[in-house]
């Protein structure tokens, strides 16, 4: 059991990196990756959001879906789930959290729309995963999301002052840096 | 007149305001599933369908939805009409289902569909609705078609499957892999860089042509998914710290409330 989820657990968070080789959550990896700072307050966002997104969809999916057979409702249900989430947790953290609030909450509204929130809660259902699972599963993507995020904004803060051909500034470049790391995480396939 | 519109429509969508080389919206679904061509047209008609279905069912309701609850009322019309579509490939065409696996249900979360019944639908007739949905469903097809073509021709050899290359090539199988989508789009927003900049020299209007989600979807303004499911106003600080764009919004906003 234990080994299982280690490997989940790598799986995810290195071998199919989420940005990297899903190609989920690209908006935020590509938009809020300017400061390394940033960078890590939204990865840490995000760790938080996909963890309880993955634990809720998780146990709406086996005792509401699963028992009345609304399987084929998951699209729709889970998308309203994890809106209504965000925003809970939002005004959550606002009222009783405040540091907390202050530390994440400028990127909480940004993750409702990041895909891959709803890709991991299909992902943990496609692949039959339980509710602990599924929650290890959730929270090891995010971690893998995260990792890649700050990598990259470390790597643009350094090329702000590089020479680069007047074509391929701004996007162009990053996303070549992002196709530069994605050949360094195929690496770690072997790693299982 | 209504013919015009209709035509003014679909071209609209392949050509000036084509969603993946002019708006650069959806890239997610872009860069997944363009590993062969025949991947990025089935994927590009899925998300077609369910485009103009629900451009034309949120026109239909346009008068009904109530403004405070349209963005989740948008995301329920389009997550049924994703779920219908799911359903209908897995039992008819299962091979493609099985190709596009996961990024079908994600095509709730796509870019263009949401942006497209916020910025078309919710104000236009059914008709022209239906049409527009259809418009920049063709150019979403037409460019993932392309792309994927790209992808296969270098990364397989093959072109639909078939092999067209001559045996002594040897093909650069990086470019079928998560490396290469990257590569593809870098080159993809090179060369629109580049159009954009010579237009500009020309004194042509260029701002329709983003480049990418320089910030982030939320907050491209016009054509993305800004105020997607909040009032972004209040959240000017967080904006602020991820780029320039979401600056121009609030200044427009000012501008609007003054």
């Amino acid at each position: 059991m234990v080994k299982d989820l280690l490997i989940i657990l790598i799986s995810s968070s290195l071998v199919s990196n989420v940005v990297l080789s899903q190609f989920l959550g690209l908006c935020p990896f590509l938009g809020v990756s300017k400061k390394t700072e940033t960078a890590a307050g939204m990865g840490t966002a995000v760790i938080f959001v996909i963890t309880l997104a993955s634990a809720v969809a998780g146990v709406i999916y086996k005792y509401i879906l699963q028992p009345f057979d609304l399987t084929y409702l998951q699209t729709i249900v889970f998308i309203l789930v994890i809106a209504a989430l965000v925003q809970f947790v939002e005004m959550f953290l606002k009222k009783f959290m405040k540091s907390l609030y202050q530390a994440l909450g400028v990127y909480l509204p940004l993750i409702t729309t990041n895909c891959a929130v709803l890709g991991v809660a299909l992902t943990n259902v496609q692949k039959n995963y339980g509710i602990l699972t599924g929650i290890v599963n959730g929270f090891a993507t995010a971690v893998g999301f995260t990792i890649s995020i700050v990598i990259l904004a470390g790597i643009r803060e350094k090329m702000e002052y590089n020479d680069i051909p007047d074509s391929f500034k701004g996007m162009p470049i990053v996303l070549l840096t992002a196709g530069l790391m994605a050949i360094a995480f195929c690496g770690f396939s072997g790693l299982l | 007149m209504k013919q015009n519109k209709i035509t003014e429509r679909l071209v609209n969508g392949l050509l000036k305001e084509n969603p993946t080389f002019v708006l650069m919206l959806g890239m997610c679904p872009t860069l997944a599933v363009t590993t062969s061509a025949i991947n990025g047209l089935g994927m590009g008609l899925t998300t077609m369908v369910v485009l103009a279905l629900s451009n034309m069912f949120i026109s239909m309701l346009r008068r009904i939805i109530p403004d405070k609850v349209r963005i989740p009322a948008f995301i329920v019309i389009i997550a049924s009409f994703v779920t219908v579509v799911e359903l209908l490939l897995k039992a008819f065409i299962p091979f493609l289902y099985s190709a596009l696996g996961l990024y079908i249900p994600l095509i709730v979360v796509n870019c263009i569909i949401l942006g497209r019944a916020e910025a078309y639908a919710s104000k236009n007739g059914v008709v022209s609705s239906l049409f527009d949905g259809i418009g920049m469903g063709l150019g979403f097809t037409c460019a993932l078609t392309i792309i994927g073509a790209v992808r296969e021709l270098i990364g397989a050899g093959e072109l639909f499957g078939f092999a067209v290359m001559p045996e002594s090539y040897v093909p650069c199988s990086i470019f079928v892999l998560a490396p290469g989508a990257f590569f593809v789009l870098a080159a993809l927003t090179a060369i629109q860089n580049k159009v954009k900049t010579a237009g500009e020299k020309k004194g042509r209007d260029m701002s329709r042509i983003q480049s990418g989600c320089n910030s982030d979807c939320m907050n491209c303004q016009d054509t993305g998914c800004s105020k997607r499911f909040y009032d972004t106003s209040s959240k000017e600080d967080a904006i602020n710290q991820s780029g320039n764009a979401a600056k121009v919004t609030a200044k427009k906003e000012g501008k609007n409330n003054g």
